[in-house]
């Protein structure tokens, strides 16, 4: 099918989404929608599947126009999407998964269900047992079963979102034979990424989203260069690097493993000084987010040892290595870092505890003032603080630090913040660095990691590069390894070895 | 100038509350009055029946104390749960292991020699010693069993009420065969001493007047107060801020506990004089009533668990005077609740604001 | 005891579990869709008065059940209203409910206490009641112990045997992904809850109208079974079956408990009614336990052979309740 799409436009709040995206699909084609996190490719096949409803614009379907206004209508339109997180139901089996959403009569008629199950199935060459759990299956099985439902429902047009992320390598190849054949059954099949790799193997012709705006077009040969460009910017421009003296070596990880229900991280040596600053660069849930939260003490290591100058906290809970002078700086500052319905005075007195059975507000209130002051926060202290702004969130979480530490640990410390704000708090965080306080920094943004960071760590898919001096490295060079390219077959063994 | 702004706005949200919870007040008296008109009873005569049962006589204004008095204490024992983002529904059973305790010192001592003063100070001791145990089995087996505190309250409330009834018929029972009217009443010396010529114990008054003025300052001006607030608002963050989140929970169901237990213990020393089979007279149920209207503030708890405390005693002569049964009050008091809810949930969709969920969000991974 | 004995005994345990089975069930349902009804207790309470009052003035037994049931929707739409359009707390909401229903029925029920009314009689279904032990035990019952096995047969059926019911699983566990296959959640969420709701106000007329005949108030002795019926309701995993084996076994305890009465006269009556409860407790610790993490940790510890016992008898019993219980839907 012939899928259209006219002047895009989606707003959430005040961020721009989507803005006038223009895109026309034909039939048996496979295009690719590249770009970074937040650049937009995820809200623009939701308002195509119907999962949310764009501000402006029109959607054709071999030339008609049509009303999608739920899932329900994208089905019946015969458009289906595959979620990057798959959306089905875990305690449930894979034939109830399947038949489950068909309408027409009272009972799924499970054994005309099973049989064409299986022949979808075998028709991609995939392995699904019609009586498995889904919560017993890989993310890659998940998406095979995912796959198969909707071209069972009459799925002419497949959007797949993000769709290699956690799955192995041969059930990737499988899952790429497997969008071959779909094309060449005439079916539109939109291939979500952000991994260059994949897009250049896979994709007949690729758009380019950021921030946003639909940036440009490419179709094979492509040059990984372009594409990089065109995905973070062509005017990326360095700012001075303030290199921080560093001192002893403060955090050590030994063979450092975690692990969740879909990516694993293995053995990571690394050793941090006083005063240095390590950047985690990597897509969105490539392992960044596991190996800070177990650092943290938040996450339970599943080998390793972690130490913090000479004192072994392994398998210590989050509030022992907080004793000892870690911090931890989540990237949802109202889910995590702070506590809604409480206000500024209330959130130091909490942080500043230090003994005492009474509150003294005076104090406290004093405290808020200072800080406020301080860190240029626009709001009082009896401000509470959902109502701050998410620039003067994250500088209440910075002022609520302690004064002395050893780890900083951040998710995305200027996410969503302007320049000033992001200027602002890179001055403080550097000035902690000068007093002998390492800092770890998870982000997405390229320009942040290779302009603040000393180190920088790449995390794709569960692996980890070692430590890569960040003056030595380009964007061009980072947005290759982010997106799975330039990574050598083997792991960088005798590297990481030699640094830990 | 700016600061005149927000003055003003804040004036105004204040305003704007006030308006609709006084609309949610009204529409519950709206509601109830069309029941009564519906059952063929004069509304009118009925509330003018509950105020003058509640307030007619020194008499009935004293019984409405007596009433206030455990009202007031099991609402600042689950205040305190709330703002640990906890729902000690067991609060009934926490009350009537206060009164069993309490009933068990006493009838241990009662023989001893001790001075009577002492006796009673010592039993009132121990039934806060037994609420607060109560309320930590609850506590335990809602952060170590994972049993929702809603289901394990509920099932010890059952055990309590089991355990009251076997000691009434049991091993406590009156000369010759137990009855529903409990044991044997303690001889008088062993009453929290009261007004001369009325059921009223002052101290039963005071003590719940501290327990109102223990619990403000302890949602307001203590550090623990503070950390109980945020593990209820935010487990995450609190932890993250350095608050041992599971402790905290546990230590909040404790006090609950004591401030139960006290009320179970003056239901036997200052009200009944022994152990009867209701002895929490739903207190805790009511209590968890009155915290949900005063939204965690400990002060406005005095008059509204007054107000309550007079509907329950009010209505006590409804079946007197009306036939009308005395469950009115729980109707009333029930529909104000309600409606203060879904007033609230209406003023949120109608000014849709950012709804924050009322519910702790849950924290295996952070509760290590 | 005889054999005829028990059996008319055991007879009597599938009749009087039948209220509770239709609570139990009522609830399985709205939880499945995501809604806890913690009003149960008060809504048992206020259809059994309603039930008796409606079938006592109209002498009608069909009109009485049908009152249970509009009474059981009717709380039940105001506990969804509250939590899927106005956002209030379930829990909140229902506890209140609990509490005014139980003192509605109390109030609204004064003229009907101790009055007497239509009762339901026992139906012995022709040919089968005649047929030896299973005749005795399963077909000499009342219309409404037979409706509740069939309850249980076709809630079963219903939630995962047919189309829409295993819809139903799906948004009780996982809303969005009900969404994306072009549910509406939330009115969806409406309707079971509404079902759910009114199979619930079955309970109070099968036992105002049957299992205890009658209104008597305050005495009725029927405050307390709503909270019991919730916590059978996670003993039975979501699941009607296993819920059914919840409900009969609670029967039964009662049942012993006052077989066993003759046998100890030193302990008294009450206490045996109530044993249930504490099982009831240390049951619902064993269905949980398995999700706590010291558990999990401890068991780590252990050696491979009894780690491996303790294991699978944990899982066994465990249950995890809808991942999306009490939690909002909303679809952008």
């Amino acid at each position: 099918m012939d899928v259209e799409l006219r002047d895009i436009h989606k707003t959430f709040g005040k961020v721009r989404a989507n803005v006038g995206i223009r895109l026309h699909v034909p039939a048996g084609t496979i295009q690719g929608i590249l770009g970074e996190n937040g650049a937009g490719k995820s809200t623009l096949m939701k308002v195509l599947s119907g999962f949310i409803h764009a501000d402006q614009g029109a959607i054709l379907l071999d030339g008609r126009p049509v009303v999608i206004h739920s899932p329900a209508d994208a089905i019946r339109a015969g458009i289906g999407m595959l979620h990057q997180d798959p959306l089905d139901f875990p305690p449930m089996r894979v034939i109830d998964n399947f038949v489950m959403a068909r309408g027409g009569s009272l009972f799924p008629g499970r054994a005309a269900a099973r049989r064409d199950l299986k022949k979808l199935a075998a028709q991609f060459g995939f392995a699904l047992d019609p009586d498995a759990y889904v919560d017993s299956l890989t993310v890659g099985e998940r998406q095979q079963l995912e796959i198969v439902r909707l071209l069972w429902l009459g799925a002419r047009v497949l959007i797949f979102d993000e769709p290699t992320t956690g799955i192995s390598a041969a059930q990737k190849e499988r899952l790429f034979a497997a969008l071959r054949l779909l094309a060449d059954q005439d079916k539109t099949v939109l291939f979500v990424s952000h991994k260059l790799e994949d897009v250049e193997g896979l994709c007949d012709r690729v758009v380019v989203l950021r921030q946003g705006y639909l940036v440009g077009e490419a179709r094979p040969p492509y040059t990984t260069r372009q594409l990089v460009e065109m995905m973070f910017g062509k005017a990326i421009s360095i700012g001075k690097r303030v290199p921080c003296a560093v001192g002893e070596t403060s955090l050590r990880l030994r063979n450092l493993s975690v692990e969740d229900y879909r990516l694993k991280v293995r053995g990571v040596n690394l050793a941090v000084r006083a005063g240095e600053v390590i950047g985690l660069a990597g897509m969105e849930g490539s392992g960044q987010g596991l190996f800070m939260r177990a650092v943290a003490g938040l996450l339970r290591t599943t080998g390793g040892r972690i130490s913090l100058d000479g004192r072994n906290l392994t398998g210590r809970s989050h509030l022992v290595s907080k004793r000892h002078g870690v911090a931890f700086l989540p990237a949802s500052r109202l889910e995590e870092g702070l506590v809604p319905g409480l206000d500024l005075t209330e959130h130091f007195v909490l942080a500043e505890k230090k003994g005492g059975f009474f509150i003294d507000w005076e104090g406290g209130r004093a405290l808020a003032e200072e800080r406020i002051a301080e860190f240029n926060i626009r709001g009082t202290p009896a401000s509470h603080v959902e109502a701050l702004s998410g620039g003067n969130q994250q500088r209440a979480l910075l002022a609520l630090l302690r004064v002395s530490l050893r780890l900083l640990l951040l998710e995305h410390p200027t996410r969503g913040l302007d320049i000033e704000s992001t200027i602002y708090i890179w001055s403080k965080l550097k000035e902690r660095c000068g007093q002998g306080t390492s800092i770890l920094f998870v982000s997405s943004d390229l320009e942040e990691i290779l302009q603040y960071s000393d180190r920088v760590l790449v995390f794709f898919n569960g692996r980890v590069s070692p430590p890569l001096e960040a003056a030595e490295m380009n964007t061009d060079r980072l947005g290759e390894l982010i997106g799975g390219k330039g990574w050598p077959e083997e792991e960088w063994v005798e590297e990481m070895t030699a640094d830990g | 100038m700016a600061k005149n702004t927000a003055a003003s706005r804040r004036r105004k949200t204040i305003w704007i509350n006030v308006s609709f919870q006084s609309a949610a007040f009204v529409l519950a008296l709206l509601l109830t009055t069309v029941m009564l008109l519906a059952v063929g009873a004069p509304p009118f005569q009925a509330y003018r029946s509950i105020l003058v049962g509640a307030f007619g006589s020194v008499g009935d204004i004293f019984d409405t104390l007596i009433a206030w008095a455990p009202l007031l204490l099991t609402t600042m024992g689950v205040l305190i749960t709330f703002s640990a983002g906890l729902w000690n529904i067991g609060i009934e059973g926490q009350v009537t292991l206060g009164a069993i305790f309490t009933t068990w010192i006493l009838r241990l001592l009662q023989e001893s020699g001790l001075p009577p003063w002492l006796i009673i100070v010592l039993g009132i001791l121990a039934g806060i010693v037994g609420g607060a145990l109560w309320a930590s089995l609850a506590g335990v087996l809602k952060t170590f069993g994972g049993v929702n505190e809603i289901f394990g309250g509920l099932g010890l409330n059952f055990v309590a009420t089991a355990l009251t009834l076997w000691l009434i018929f049991g091993p406590w029972k009156r000369p010759g065969t137990g009855s529903m009217s409990g044991t044997l009443p303690f001889p008088e010396e062993l009453w929290l001493p009261a007004i001369p010529g009325f059921r009223l114990s002052p101290w039963a008054l005071v003590l719940s007047f501290i327990a109102v003025v223990v619990v403000y300052f302890l949602l307001r001006g203590t550090h623990f107060g503070l950390r109980l607030k945020a593990v209820g608002k935010n487990m995450r963050a609190a932890y993250l801020l350095g608050v041992p989140t599971w402790q905290h929970m546990l230590a909040s169901f404790l006090l609950c506990g004591v401030f139960a237990g006290l009320a179970g213990a003056l239901q036997v020393t200052a009200v009944y004089h022994r152990l009867i089979p209701s002895i929490s007279s739903n207190y805790g149920f009511t209590g968890l009533l009155v915290a949900m209207l005063v939204n965690f503030h400990a002060l406005w708890a005095v008059p509204v668990a007054l107000f309550f405390a007079a509907l329950n005693i009010g209505s006590v002569h409804l079946p007197i005077v009306l036939k009308l049964d005395s469950s009115l009050s729980g109707v009333l008091q029930g529909l104000l609740v309600l409606l203060v809810l879904m007033v609230e949930g209406a003023r949120q969709r109608l000014m849709s604001r950012k709804i924050i969920p009322a519910e702790p969000a849950s924290g295996e991974e952070v509760q290590s | 005891m005889t054999t005829e004995q028990i059996l008319v005994g055991l007879a009597s345990v599938l009749a009087a579990a039948a209220p509770v089975m239709f609570a139990v069930i009522g609830e399985t349902i709205s939880e499945r869709a995501g809604v806890i009804n913690l009003s149960m207790n008060g809504t048992i309470l206020l259809s059994a008065m309603g039930g008796f009052a409606v079938a006592m003035t109209s002498d009608s037994l069909l009109l009485g059940f049908l009152g249970g049931m509009v009474i059981g929707a009717l709380v039940a739409l105001v506990v969804a209203f509250s939590s899927i359009t106005l956002h209030q707390s379930q829990v909140a909401v229902g506890f209140v409910l609990a509490i005014i229903c139980r003192d509605l029925a109390y109030f609204l029920g004064n003229p009907y206490v101790a009055q007497s009314g239509p009762r339901l009689n026992t139906a012995p279904v022709p040919g089968l009641a005649a047929v030896p032990y299973l005749g005795t035990l399963l077909f000499n019952q009342t219309l409404v112990t037979y409706l509740s096995f069939g309850v249980i047969l076709l809630a079963w059926l219903w939630i995962y045997k047919t189309r829409p019911g295993l819809m139903l699983q799906g948004i009780g566990e996982r809303p969005a992904a009900a969404f994306v296959r072009g549910t509406n959640v939330n009115a969806m969420r409406y309707l079971y809850t509404i079902l759910g709701g009114a199979i619930i106000g079955l309970a109070g007329p099968s036992y105002s109208l049957s299992v205890k005949a009658g209104w008597m108030g305050t005495i009725s002795g029927l405050d307390g079974i709503g909270w019991i019926a919730l916590a059978i309701t996670i003993f039975g995993g979501w699941n009607p079956l296993r819920a059914a084996f919840g409900a009969y076994l609670f029967a039964l305890l009662q049942w012993l408990g006052l077989v066993l009465q003759s046998s100890l006269p030193n302990v008294p009556s009450q206490v045996l009614q109530v044993a249930p409860f504490p099982l009831m407790i240390l049951t619902l610790l064993l269905v949980n336990i398995g999700n706590a993490e010291w558990v999990a940790r401890t068991l780590a510890a252990l050696p491979a052979g009894p780690r491996r016992v303790v294991t699978r008898l944990l899982r066994a019993l465990r249950a995890s309740p809808p991942a999306a219980l009490g939690v909002p839907f909303e679809s952008e």
